[in-house]
């Protein structure tokens, strides 16, 4: 089902709060074969500087998904996109780093479907969201740009 | 530090289908073209292959062993081609430009992942504070 430009560019999603958690960013490093334990050992990440466990660069991408926005989720079928997993795939990512997030921030995180465009005569559409995440002084941490394509026919 | 310095290449991988449940678990990334082979078959895809985003930690990894992480600035990829099951990747990058940007100097590098069928995975930029 093609998604519809008009319905959903210009949505914002309700402000989620989310916990940066120990437990996954140890998790997440394990899975991703880390070798530096700064990212596994709280001890090894006070020894290095780090208030606590710093997240990875990419991470904000997993902190959104653990928080799917109840108004403009991109597979949300009622109150989003509803894209179907069958025809998704990753087409970018891109970060900016303002300041560095650490376990136990407590972050807030607003998603934007700021385009949606076609490719190849309507085969592909490519959907952009874009989340900003910002602590509880309003500090703007990170940035970060997702576009999905999503494959028609 | 000078334009045309390469990072060391990291490798990662082989893909297994373990290392793709243990990263959807742990990066909250659910979709199962990714962990159920039935799935990605009916998707028609070959079978399950690897989270964009599994590469992309593994360039930061290389990223970081190059200069420390609280020195990327900004980076971004294109994903232009899918990583398959049992794939290594390689992660690779080269400083393209030295420049200055609100008075400190930044390096932006050209950046990548390739499999070891030598097909290109990740294709994007990185800004690094060198200062």
């Amino acid at each position: 089902m093609r998604i519809d430009r008009d319905a959903h560019v210009g949505v914002v999603s309700e402000p989620r709060t989310v916990t940066v958690e120990a437990g996954f960013l140890t998790f997440f490093a394990k899975a991703t074969g880390e070798t530096d334990p700064v990212y596994f050992d709280e001890d090894a990440a006070r020894a290095a500087g780090h208030p606590a466990i710093p997240a990875p660069p990419t991470y904000l991408f997993s902190l959104a998904l653990s928080a799917p926005a109840k108004r403009g989720g991109l597979f949300d079928p009622e109150n989003g996109l509803g894209v179907d997993m069958m025809r998704v795939l990753h087409g970018e990512q891109s970060f900016t780093h303002h300041a560095p997030i650490h376990a136990g921030d407590v972050l807030t995180l607003t998603t934007t479907t700021s385009d949606i465009y076609d490719k190849k005569g309507g085969a592909l559409q490519f959907v952009v969201q874009e989340t900003r995440a910002e602590d509880r002084a309003g500090a703007l941490r990170a940035e970060m740009r997702m576009v999905a394509v999503v494959r028609h026919g | 530090m000078v334009e045309g310095d390469l990072l060391p290449e990291l490798v990662r991988g082989p893909i297994t289908r373990h290392t793709l449940a243990l990263f959807a678990g742990a990066s909250h990334d659910h979709v199962p073209l990714h962990t159920d082979s039935d799935f990605a078959k009916a998707a028609g895809m070959e079978d399950v292959f690897a989270h964009g985003m599994l590469s992309m930690a593994y360039l930061a990894q290389a990223l970081r062993h190059w200069a420390p992480a609280e020195r990327l600035r900004s980076w971004s990829v294109r994903f232009t081609a899918i990583t398959p099951l049992h794939a290594t990747v390689h992660c690779r990058g080269e400083v393209t430009e030295i420049f200055e940007c609100d008075g400190a100097r930044r390096a932006r590098l050209k950046i990548g992942a390739w499999t070891d069928q030598d097909i290109q995975t990740l294709d994007g930029t990185a800004v690094i504070a060198l200062d």
